[in-house]
């Protein structure tokens, strides 16, 4: 019998039932929560008379909707915003969730960095929500995706979740990465090299020298950005960099607790011989400051590129490049270098984490942004690093440099909040998609990572920040 | 959940690759605690300018397919975030059947969930039902899921295939977590085994 990958431990250690036909049930060890998803499913839950089964091991905190102003323990003015947050807060209570984090509590944040902040995500675990970036927890080991509304109801009814296995797809990469990449880079290097859809059906563990040298806050980063590849998943093994995190947390065992579970956690990872349905390997050598020129993730390029041409590529993307550079108001051929942006955003579950903030400081310290820029904001992915950063002097830095530094919240990623773009204007943003109208109907995202968009921010259009460093 | 047995209807045609979930329904949508009243929000952004006119020449605006219940569409439809709201929206509107090459994971749950049935196809397939939806509204197309076949609007069949248990599912419209709490037993017993093994948990 061949080994074991991580996934098929991780899986193993949490089957509840399988079917003849591989339907299976699935215990889900962390639930976490917020309040766009989530008013459906409490309502289905109502009407059926049901009860959460687990309010100790589901963790609720409101950041979609909220405003990112220093106003807002004022409330929420918009409406329908506000409605959907008081329903997670009234939920919350009514359901007896034992673990909520309301708008104004320091530890507020997007769920994704609460949940590893406060040791609620350890490794070896199952953790859903219902939020495709749930894939950001896959970093600790954690075997960790985003569901549905009808599923959140189910983990919620019954602590599990009703699933099939996916495929073992390994993403190797090789070697040390040169200055100025980052964990940002990787991620969306694999997704332009696998296309959208190419871990579609898959369980992807990142591996290699390059993910072995990553602070937890880049394994995020790349993981987080496993859903933009098509995976259902994206897992690296925990090693002592994981462990390291973790330990002292407020949520994490303590004691001998710990040292049982640190014992189980030395066991997570693929054997030698396990067999993968897919293998990608890609030399960090080769990997370049990125940014996307397009309204797909897969449109990637180093920023030493041009914009493409259409014509030169194959099938259905012919078409869909021609909106994107329409969309975009790209001509082909224009160096990337050479385009002027509007905006610019710092913060999101991908690059929202305090290791973010420092890199993005240190290229704009003792700079100011360019003149004319229309948005200049940085959001601090939780109430608790928006306070490291301002013991540690980033928020001056940021401030000084002629940024807007912002309250905990997902803010411009999506912009359900008032973080909004308006139409054509182009943003250099460390956020994790670029569809059209994602940051504003009619807005223009430039994906990349925060020293990019620092650099971005300085001189007014994408720039290398290999050239600032 | 509604059942899914037979559908008959006319089909739309949407060419376009990666059709992710906020084309199918913008993030200010998502602002409702209600799971009905999205369809007409559905492709929003594409269905209307800026002035809340329709754009004429967007497929659903048309008058051949104002009605249509099944969407032809490109290679990894419904790619990007869970949110559900884009299978109500779609539902809603009255799609019941999405058929394309590929399908993002996380959608093509969701749509099984809300009695919409997503089904995968050879590309050239695919081509060959999105030249029938192109004719118009004469483009009906029946989706036989008992049998598991399409029939054209010529009258030839593609088969499809779909997973067993979620084909059970939606025939009988039975509601996944009334079955999942059936096996509540086995839910303890693991638990009370978990607890043993991992207690940190």
């Amino acid at each position: 019998m061949p080994g074991k990958t991580l996934y098929d431990k991780i899986w193993d250690a949490h089957l509840v039932d399988e079917a003849e036909d591989g339907t299976s049930l699935i215990y889900i060890d962390r639930h976490l929560v917020h309040e766009v998803t989530s008013p459906q499913a409490f309502e289905g839950l109502r009407m059926a008379g049901r009860t959460v089964r687990a309010p100790e091991k589901t963790i609720a905190v409101p950041d979609h909707n909220v405003p990112t102003t220093w106003d807002r323990e004022d409330g929420i003015d918009n409406e329908e915003s506000r409605i959907q947050v008081e329903a997670l807060n009234r939920n919350a209570r009514d359901f007896g969730l034992m673990h909520y984090y309301e708008m104004n509590d320091i530890r507020q944040g997007i769920v994704h960095i609460v949940g590893p902040e406060q040791g609620w995500t350890l490794p070896g675990m199952t953790v859903v929500c219902g939020d495709s970036h749930t894939a950001t927890h896959g970093a600790f080991g954690a075997l960790a995706h985003g569901i549905g509304t009808s599923e959140v109801e189910h983990v919620l009814a019954t602590q599990t979740l009703i699933q099939k296995k996916s495929k073992n797809m390994k993403v190797e990469i090789t070697g040390q990465l040169p200055p100025g990449v980052t964990a940002k880079d990787i991620t969306l290097t694999v997704i332009g090299r696998t296309g959208t859809a190419g871990g579609t059906g898959y369980v992807i563990e990142y591996c290699g020298e390059a993910i072995r040298g990553l602070s937890m806050e880049g394994r995020m980063t790349v993981c987080n950005m496993a859903i933009e590849g098509g995976a259902r998943a994206g897992l690296i093994a925990p090693d002592e960099t994981t462990f390291a995190y973790v330990k002292g947390r407020p949520h994490a065992p303590k004691g001998a607790q710990w040292e049982a579970a640190l014992a189980w956690w030395k066991t997570l990872y693929s054997d030698d011989d396990a067999e993968w349905d897919k293998v990608v390997t890609i030399d960090a050598a080769e990997i370049a400051p990125v940014v996307t020129w397009g309204t797909s993730p897969e449109d990637v390029l180093p920023i030493t590129g041009v914009v493409p041409d259409p014509a030169d590529f194959q099938g259905g993307k012919v078409d869909a490049a021609r909106r994107s550079l329409d969309y975009m108001g790209l001509t082909p051929g224009t160096r990337l270098q050479d385009v002027e942006i509007d905006a610019v955003f710092i913060g999101s579950c991908t690059n929202g984490r305090i290791e973010d903030l420092r890199a993005a400081a240190e290229v704009v310290r003792g700079k100011k942004i360019k003149d004319g820029l229309q948005t200049a904001i940085v959001v601090p992915g939780s109430g608790l690093v928006r306070l490291q950063a301002e013991e540690e002097g980033l928020a001056d830095i940021f401030r000084e440099a002629g940024f807007e530094w912002r309250l905990a919240g997902c803010s411009m990623c999506l912009g359900m909040n008032p973080d909004q773009l308006g139409p054509q204007v182009r943003c250099a943003s460390t956020s994790n998609r670029n569809f059209e109208g994602r940051q504003g109907r009619g807005s223009r995202t430039h994906l990349m990572s925060p020293a990019m968009a620092a650099a971005a921010a300085v001189t007014g259009r994408l720039t290398d920040v290999r050239e600032m460093m | 959940m509604d059942k899914f047995t037979t559908l008959t209807g006319i089909a739309a045609p949407m060419p376009l690759i990666n059709v992710d979930t906020d084309m199918i329904i913008p993030k200010q949508f998502l602002k409702t605690i209600k799971r009905s009243g999205l369809g007409v929000n559905l492709f929003d952004e594409m269905r209307y300018d800026a002035d809340g006119a329709e754009i004429a020449d967007f497929v659903l605006n048309k008058p051949a397919y104002r009605d249509a219940e099944i969407l032809i569409a490109g290679d990894n439809f419904g790619c990007g975030s869970s949110r559900e709201h884009a299978p109500w929206a779609l539902l809603d509107f009255g799609i019941r059947c999405v058929i394309a090459p590929s399908f993002a994971d996380i959608f093509f749950n969701n749509c099984f969930k809300n009695g919409i049935l997503p089904i995968a196809l050879p590309q050239e397939l695919v081509d060959a039902l999105m030249e029938d939806a192109e004719k118009g509204a004469n483009a009906r197309m029946t989706v036989d899921l008992e049998n598991q076949v399409i029939i054209r609007p010529n009258g030839e069949t593609v088969a499809f295939e779909v997973d067993p248990f979620r084909k059970h599912c939606l025939i009988n419209g039975l509601d996944d977590i009334g079955l999942s709490l059936e096996k509540a037993a086995k839910i303890d017993a693991f638990e009370a085994q978990a607890t043993q093994s991992r207690p940190w948990v």
